[in-house]
This record gives C-alpha cells, sequence and structure tokens, in this order.
C-alpha cells in the first residue's frame, strides 16, 4: 500500500520533470497508417492566469556567455565628482541609459546590472552572441545628441503656421555633455517638471545663453527631435540648475528625465573588465563537456553494475532521476550554466553516488555482522544517512561562502565561482532528498539480499 | 582487519617527499597567477592556416604589445598573454596580423582585466577561503566535541592543501597552468572534500569507541578496514567523472579537473594515511599525562 503511493507519487514528479526536461524545438513527425503528427518538442511552458495573477514560465536551459559565445562586460564608474549620498541615484540611472542603449544592439537577453563593491560602483553588462566587440563598448559609452538652441535671428522669414520649434534653430554650442544630471521635480504650483544640472563649462554656457535670450524661446533636441514645446526664459540662470515647466504628467516628466539622462551618463565609466567569448568556441566548449559528461556517468554507471550487481542497478536508477531532477531544478530556477557550472554538476553526480556506497557499504556490513535483510536495510541505512548529512554538510558550507547569497561585498562576487557554488550546492541538496527518499524505498521495494 | 596503522613512518614519509617536492617547485618558479589576479589581458587566435609561433610573437612585439606568455594550443591556434591593452588596439593588432600574414584571424576570445580589478580579486578570494576554512573547523569542533579528533582533521586538510597547491605548481611550471579563480575553487571544494572523507572513518572510530574498550589502535585499524572500501570506491567515482573533463574538456576546464584530481586523490589519502595515524598519535600524549 505505501509502495503503490510511493510509485504514484513517484510517476507523477518523474512525469513533471521529464515535461520540463525535454529538449528545445526538436521535430516530431510521425507517419503512420492514418495517424499524421508533425510537431515540434519543446519542454513544458505554464501561460495562465488566475485573476490577477499570471503565471508565466518557460522551462528552458539558460547558458552563460562562456558556453552561449558573447561579450561580458565590467563598467566601473567615477564617482570621485558625485556626493556620497547621490552616488547610488547615480548608478542607476547610469545603469538605465546603459540598458537602453544596450537594447538597440538586437542581441537576446542582454541584461545590464549595478555591481557595489566595497568603494567600487559597477555597471556589468552581459551581451550573449555579440561579436563586434568595439562596436559594443562604443555604443554603451556614446552620448545621444541633445542639442539647446536658440531663436533664429529676427529678420528670418518664416511660412506661416512654421511650429515654434522650427524657429529656434540656432546652435548654441551646449548640448548633453555638459549635463551632469536630470531629476524629477516639481514647480511651484506643484506640477512635475525636470530639473537639469549642468556641469561647469555647461553652467557657463547655459548662463550665456539664458542672459541672451530673456524674453525668448529656446529650444531642447533629442536626436534633432524636440522634446518640448519651446519654453520662453524669464530669467537668466547663473547656477547651472534648470527647470523645463511644462503640461507634464509625472510619466511625461520621468522619460524626458530619463532622456535628457541618456544623453549624457550621469557618471563617467571606464571598461575595467571584458571577456569575449566567440560563438565558435562556445560551442566547442558545449560539445567537450558533453562528450566529457557522457563517457564520465558511463563509466561510473559501468562500475557501479560491476561492482554492486543489483544494487548497482538501484543506484543506477536513483543517479538517472537525480540527473533528471537536478536538470529540472536549473531549468525552473534558473539557474544560467557555465563551464564551472557543468563541473560543479558532474562534481555533484560524484558525491551523489558516494552516498549510495556509503549506503551500500553499510548495509553490506549489517548483513555480515548477521543481520536479516530487513534490519540491515534499516540500521545500514539510518547510520549511512547520519554520515551523509554530517559529510555534506562541509560541502554545502563551502558551496555557500563561494556563492555569497547576501553578496557581501568582502567575499567574491564574481558569476564564474558563483555558478560552480550554486549548482554543487543545488547537486548535494538533490543528492540528499533522493538519497533519503528514493534510493531507500527502491531498496525497499526491489533488494532481496542477493 | 588490516593493520595499516604499522606503517606511519612510511606514510609520513610519501606525505613529507610530496610536499617537500611541490614546495621546491613553488619555491623557485613561484606561483603563476592568472589575469583574474594580475590583470592583464588574453587574446585567443584562431587562423585559417597553421602560422609560426613566433612570426605571430614577432609581429605583436612591433605593435608594441608587450606579451607575459604564449602558447601554441594547434598550428592554427595561438593563446597570448600580453598587460593590458584595449579593444580597439587589438582590433589594430588583429588586421595587422592578417595583412602581414596573409591568413584569416577568428577571435575566439579576448579577455581583459583591470590591475586593481585583480588585486581586488585575489583579497575577496582569500577572504572567502579563509571564512570557508574557519567554518569548516568550527564544524569539526561541533560534530566531534572532541578536540583531537577536530586537530587531527584539520592536519590532514592543511596536507592536502600543500599536496595540491605544490603539485599544481609544479604543472604550472610545466604544461603552463595558471592559478586562476578556478583553481581557488578547486582548491577549497579539495578540502571540503577532505574533511568529508575524514568525518566518514572518524565516524567510526567514534562508534566503536562506544560500544568497546579496545585500544584506539586496534579500533582504528578496525574502521579503516571497514571504510576503505566505501572510500576508494567513492573517489574512483569522481576520478571517474573528473579523468574524461580532464581529457575532453578543453582548455580552460582541463587544469580545473586536473586540480580536482589531486584533491580527490589526496583527499581520499590524507583520511586514512594522515588523519588517523595523527589522531593516534595524539590520544596517546593524552594517556601518558
Amino acid at each position: 500500500m505505501k509502495n503503490l503511493r510511493f510509485i504514484i507519487l513517484l510517476f507523477f514528479l518523474l512525469a513533471l520533470v521529464i515535461a520540463i526536461d525535454l529538449p528545445e524545438n526538436v521535430p516530431l513527425k510521425i507517419n503512420y497508417g492514418p495517424i499524421k503528427v508533425t510537431t515540434h518538442i519543446n519542454p513544458l511552458s505554464i501561460h495562465f492566469s488566475l485573476g490577477k495573477i499570471a503565471i508565466n514560465k518557460d522551462f528552458k536551459t539558460h547558458l552563460g556567455l562562456d558556453l552561449k559565445g558573447g561579450s561580458h562586460l565590467v563598467f566601473e564608474a567615477d564617482m570621485a565628482d558625485i556626493k556620497k549620498a547621490d552616488r547610488n541615484d547615480a548608478l542607476e540611472s547610469a545603469r538605465d541609459i546603459i540598458d537602453r542603449r544596450v537594447n538597440f544592439f538586437g542581441v537576446s537577453e542582454p541584461s545590464v546590472q549595478t555591481l557595489k563593491s566595497e568603494n567600487n560602483y559597477r555597471i556589468i553588462v552581459d551581451l550573449p552572441g555579440n561579436e563586434d566587440i568595439s562596436q559594443a563598448i562604443a555604443l554603451i559609452g556614446q552620448t545621444a545628441r541633445l542639442e539647446f538652441t536658440e531663436e533664429l535671428p529676427p529678420d528670418t522669414k518664416f511660412a506661416t503656421g512654421t511650429p515654434d520649434f522650427m524657429k529656434v534653430t540656432k546652435k548654441t554650442g551646449l548640448t548633453g555633455k555638459h549635463i551632469k544630471r536630470s531629476t524629477i521635480q516639481y514647480d511651484d504650483t506643484g506640477k512635475p517638471a525636470v530639473g537639469l544640472e549642468f556641469n561647469t563649462e555647461g553652467t557657463k554656457l547655459f548662463a550665456a545663453l539664458t542672459q541672451r535670450s530673456v524674453g525668448h524661446k529656446i529650444g531642447i533636441f533629442i536626436d534633432g527631435y524636440p522634446i518640448t514645446s519651446p519654453p520662453v526664459v524669464e530669467t537668466p540662470i547663473l547656477d547651472g540648475q534648470g527647470i523645463i515647466t511644462g503640461q507634464f504628467t509625472i510619466d511625461e516628466a520621468k522619460k524626458l528625465s530619463v532622456a535628457i539622462n541618456s544623453g549624457a551618463l550621469p557618471v563617467s565609466i571606464n571598461l575595467i573588465e571584458q571577456r569575449n567569448i566567440g560563438p565558435t568556441l562556445g560551442a566547442e566548449h558545449i560539445r567537450k563537456s558533453m562528450i566529457a559528461g557522457i563517457i564520465g556517468l558511463l563509466g561510473v554507471v559501468a562500475f557501479m553494475v560491476l561492482y554492486y550487481g543489483r544494487l548497482g542497478i538501484i543506484a543506477v536508477c536513483a543517479l538517472i532521476i537525480y540527473g533528471l531532477i537536478n536538470f529540472a531544478l536549473f531549468r525552473t530556477i534558473p539557474v544560467t550554466l557555465t563551464l564551472p557550472g557543468i563541473a560543479g554538476f558532474i562534481l555533484s553526480i560524484g558525491m551523489a553516488v558516494d552516498s549510495n556506497i556509503l549506503i551500500f557499504e553499510r548495509i553490506k556490513e549489517e548483513r555480515r555482522k548477521g543481520n536479516d535483510l530487513k534490519s540491515a536495510i534499516n540500521v545500514g541505512f539510518g547510520r549511512a544517512i547520519h554520515a551523509i548529512k554530517d559529510a555534506n554538510f562541509t560541502t554545502l558550507l563551502v558551496a555557500f561562502v563561494l556563492f555569497n547569497p547576501l553578496n557581501w561585498s568582502f567575499f567574491p562576487q564574481f558569476g564564474l565561482i558563483r555558478g560552480f557554488a550554486l549548482t554543487l550546492g543545488i547537486g548535494v541538496l538533490t543528492s540528499l532528498f533522493t538519497g533519503v527518499f528514493i534510493t531507500r524505498r527502491l531498496i525497499d521495494m526491489f533488494y532481496r539480499g542477493k | 582487519m588490516i593493520n595499516f596503522l604499522k606503517y606511519t613512518k612510511l606514510y609520513a614519509f610519501i606525505s613529507i617527499l610530496v610536499i617537500s617536492v611541490g614546495m621546491t617547485s613553488l619555491f623557485m618558479y613561484g606561483p603563476k597567477l592568472s589575469i583574474d589576479f594580475t590583470g592583464g589581458a588574453i587574446l585567443d587566435y584562431s587562423f585559417n592556416k597553421p602560422v609560426s609561433e613566433g612570426e605571430v610573437v614577432n609581429i605583436l612585439v612591433k605593435n608594441s604589445l608587450s606579451i607575459v606568455d604564449e602558447s601554441r594550443q594547434s598550428p592554427t591556434r595561438i593563446l597570448i598573454r600580453t598587460k593590458l591593452i584595449s579593444d580597439e588596439k587589438e582590433a589594430l593588432v588583429r588586421k595587422d596580423l592578417e595583412k602581414k600574414l596573409g591568413v584569416k584571424i577568428k577571435l575566439l576570445r579576448f579577455e581583459t582585466v583591470g590591475p586593481t580589478l585583480g588585486v581586488e580579486v585575489m583579497r575577496k578570494t582569500l577572504a572567502a577561503s579563509f571564512v570557508a576554512i574557519i567554518g569548516i573547523l568550527l564544524y569539526l569542533t561541533f560534530a566531534f566535541k572532541r578536540m583531537n579528533y577536530g586537530v587531527a582533521a584539520v592536519v590532514a586538510m592543511f596536507h592536502d592543501f600543500l599536496v595540491v597547491v605544490g603539485c599544481y605548481s609544479i604543472i604550472s611550471h610545466f604544461f603552463g597552468a595558471e592559478m586562476d579563480t578556478l583553481f581557488v575553487t578547486a582548491l577549497l571544494t579539495t578540502l571540503s572534500f577532505s574533511v568529508h572523507d575524514t568525518i566518514v572513518v572518524f565516524d567510526k572510530i567514534r562508534e566503536h569507541e562506544k560500544y568497546s574498550s579496545l585500544p584506539l589502535t586496534i579500533m582504528a585499524n578496525k574502521a579503516f578496514t571497514e571504510t576503505v572500501v566505501r572510500s576508494v570506491n567513492n573517489s574512483l567515482t569522481i576520478i571517474l567523472m573528473l579523468v574524461p573533463l580532464m581529457i575532453f574538456g578543453g582548455s580552460s576546464i582541463r587544469f580545473f579537473a586536473v586540480a580536482l584530481l589531486i584533491g580527490t586523490i589526496t583527499g581520499m589519502y590524507s583520511s586514512p594515511f594522515v588523519a588517523t595515524p595523527f589522531l593516534v598519535f595524539l590520544e596517546s600524549r593524552r594517556k601518558v599525562k
């Protein structure tokens, strides 16, 4: 009865896990008499909404840059000129700007993250599949063309109905590179407005511009497009703090502020690390580690079956279940698989086998002492689990320190080591689970002594 | 029962020999740190036809690149390590190479690490290793509640640390392996594996102590006899997984697998042959007092 429940549970678990583990985009054609099926095999994907909660989950393998090829760029922001209190904001807004720029590259799943490490502020950009490094770095560091203009000379002739912004196209030399940053502010009446803060040179230019333009309009353009109807200068602004008012909603003000910021990164950034892997090398890495993994697994399977006989076959079954669950977890969490990550996985397979060996040796030992099969399994299993838990604890501890889950800045925060620690940690936890719940039941059900 | 403790002197000799050879190599040749720690650049070029390493190096030097190290992976693939350069410079150099050698070059890998970042990575890696080791120590004291067990396990762990660092230094010198963040990862994994293995043996000794009052030497021999099969089988499966990784794994993962392999073997060796004799030694001193 108990076994039946276990078999049903295991069946459902396996069905779910296998659905998650299915390969991606494999064409399937069945042509058998009246049955004709043409479809693509894909891993499970869940899309449904329950009231307000919408669940969209695709179970796909996420490959790291070392396997897929691409660029990993680390920029460090130069915060020397920025007040301590503003540094986080500056970093975040630089991140947003870079994020917008990176989206122009058309690479799939780019990622832009900030990383604060001690007193260093960094931005990490991952561009999977990117091949043109120089162009990518130039695009990220570039400045979008923000321009301030003033009214054309009064004797210029305009056709009737010419919009205002066409009349203010005289260049002033004041551009986005003169802006330190832009924020959302509120004007005297409490309406959202966009604040501008110029740098030293910008302050001078802006002061001169506003002094000569009192009572006149000035234009603000991004890449040749006006961002607002030209405002009229009321008083000269000498302190480098401008404010653009208008009929903005909060959202519009925010967008405008971001747009202006993207004209100028709030901080200057320097490239301090780059890792570029060509797609051929990535593909080679995948192929090689697949071969290594398969050969290694076959070796282990052969060894277990030859040495432990029927117990070995049970262990191999447990091991296959273990591998399937582990891979499903990688896709569910999702874990980005890197080369060290695969190594961690392979190592954890070795450790999972170890759990089985410990259990078998203990059971054999109890049998030698003359216990009957049932109590040998009971006692041997209990003792083995004790040792397994003790022994795996140190591995988990090391994985924990290397993974650095709380992102302590005095520990490593690098992707590769983290990938290794994560797959190793998940592997050890899964092996405890399969050891306790699955191997045990399989032994109970199928092992009859010799 | 196997009386393995009879040959304690032999084990000590083997351990001291391996460690001293490794340490000599480390001090003679110095640690070969990767750009992860020192900063610098790595260029991995694949050529469409075989090229001579010397010619490539010549052209690079003429482009005022300061080369730290270069190695030929195959007739058509060369790996070059230089001081820090920019991506524009790399593109220029590559064009120059293509022009002068009349070849097409595929850029397989280009990595640069700034020097300050390297120092930071080094410091953080050391901090993490330190905390991991302290954690293992605390855990051992907690798990065994008896100082001598913990001390013996730590001595074995330290032994494994020296063996891996020393052997890797020899491999560094003769095969060009570098000490990078992956090596540190392998080292920490080795330490946890070493303790893992020692715990299994000590767990057995502790169990025997509960039920009998035989001398520790006999119980240690008994524990060894009972765990040796498990220990060897366990290491064997890990070795079975690592060896293919070493052979087929490709350049960046190969030496990682080698480091783990050395660690697995010394981790297996040290539990019965270092930790246990040392424990017996410590306990015998305690009894004499």
